[in-house]
């Protein structure tokens, strides 16, 4: 995977803190790949809508990467959810299904942005970059 | 079999193999099949029901799975690992929503299911009207199998005549 400039947190030039919620473990280890290489960290995973709630509470994360179909709690609900109870909280919706009617729902319900599986590494930092906002910042990416 | 059913599933499953595995991939073989369905290794099966009915079957022999499976992990994985399973589930997630999504824009509306794990060693019999168009990909891990048997339903079917 090519190496991208590092995000870290504005304030305190700390990684970025993710959450990633999909109820595939092959999912979640591949956002988690990606993460890493941008020189983030993985503070929680979950693999349904409910444990994400939790996890949301517990690691208060920068920001989650939401999947959309999953079992218990879909992530469109999973995400409403989050949001009315952290209006801050930087949600963006990751799915395979990437038509009209999901990505508006998400966007309703609050969610900063969507993306589409399968997840190209290049994409999905330019749209961390643009949820972030003046809260990250860049840094070279240290030595290989 | 109508074609413009099954193109997306055929671009879809190109696109995410190519973008999944970061290597080119290439059609090797097409077959239409009406002979029952017979596994090759690791299957997950998706039903889709709507405008469009029938079944996906996307299907791995084993070391092609335990190979990509262990690609993505960083390490060794073993053919029982539930993480081979969960990589063909979540491969059949991402091209049936890609062609989904593909065919929803054409106006198409359906419902699909979660993938579940096809354990059986031969699936139902095709007919004349379910025949099933059987892809093989060649990457760089081994051999994919997609199984795909589609058609318009049957109030769709007869819209299409009436207004024809």
């Amino acid at each position: 995977m090519s190496q991208f400039p590092v995000l870290l947190r504005s304030t305190d030039r700390q990684p970025v803190r993710y959450l990633i919620v999909d109820d595939s473990v092959f999912a979640r280890k591949n956002l988690a790949k990606m993460i890493e290489s941008f020189g983030g960290k993985v503070a929680g995973e979950a693999g349904d809508g409910c444990t994400a709630i939790t996890e949301y509470d517990r690691v208060q994360p920068d920001i989650v990467l939401m999947d959309i179909t999953m079992p218990q709690m879909e992530g469109i609900e999973a995400a409403e959810r989050i949001i009315r109870q952290h209006p801050q909280a930087r949600i963006i919706m990751v799915s395979s299904v990437g038509y009209q009617e999901n990505i508006v729902a998400s966007l309703q319900k609050g969610a900063r942005h969507f993306i589409q599986k399968p997840v190209k590494a290049e994409h999905l930092y330019d749209i961390l970059k643009y949820v972030l906002g003046e809260d990250a910042v860049t840094a070279a990416a240290p030595p290989a | 079999m109508r074609m413009e059913l099954i193109q997306p599933f055929i671009n879809a499953a190109d696109a995410v193999l190519c973008e999944s595995l970061q290597s080119p991939t290439k059609i090797a073989d097409v077959t239409m099949d009406d002979e029952a369905y017979r596994r090759k290794g690791v299957a997950a099966m998706i039903h889709i029901v709507g405008d469009i009915e029938g079944r996906v079957i996307f299907d791995l022999d084993t070391a092609t799975a335990v190979k990509i499976a262990g690609f993505f992990s960083g390490g060794p994985v073993e053919a029982t690992d539930d993480l081979v399973k969960d990589t063909v589930c979540e491969l059949a997630n991402q091209v049936i929503g890609n062609a989904i999504t593909t065919l929803n824009d054409q106006g198409m509306h359906f419902r699909v299911s979660p993938p579940v794990l096809h354990t059986a060693e031969t699936g139902g019999k095709s007919s004349e009207d379910t025949e099933a168009l059987v892809m093989c990909f060649d990457t760089p891990n081994g051999r994919v199998y997609m199984n795909i048997s589609v058609r318009y339903h049957r109030r769709r079917r007869t819209e299409k005549v009436v207004t024809a």
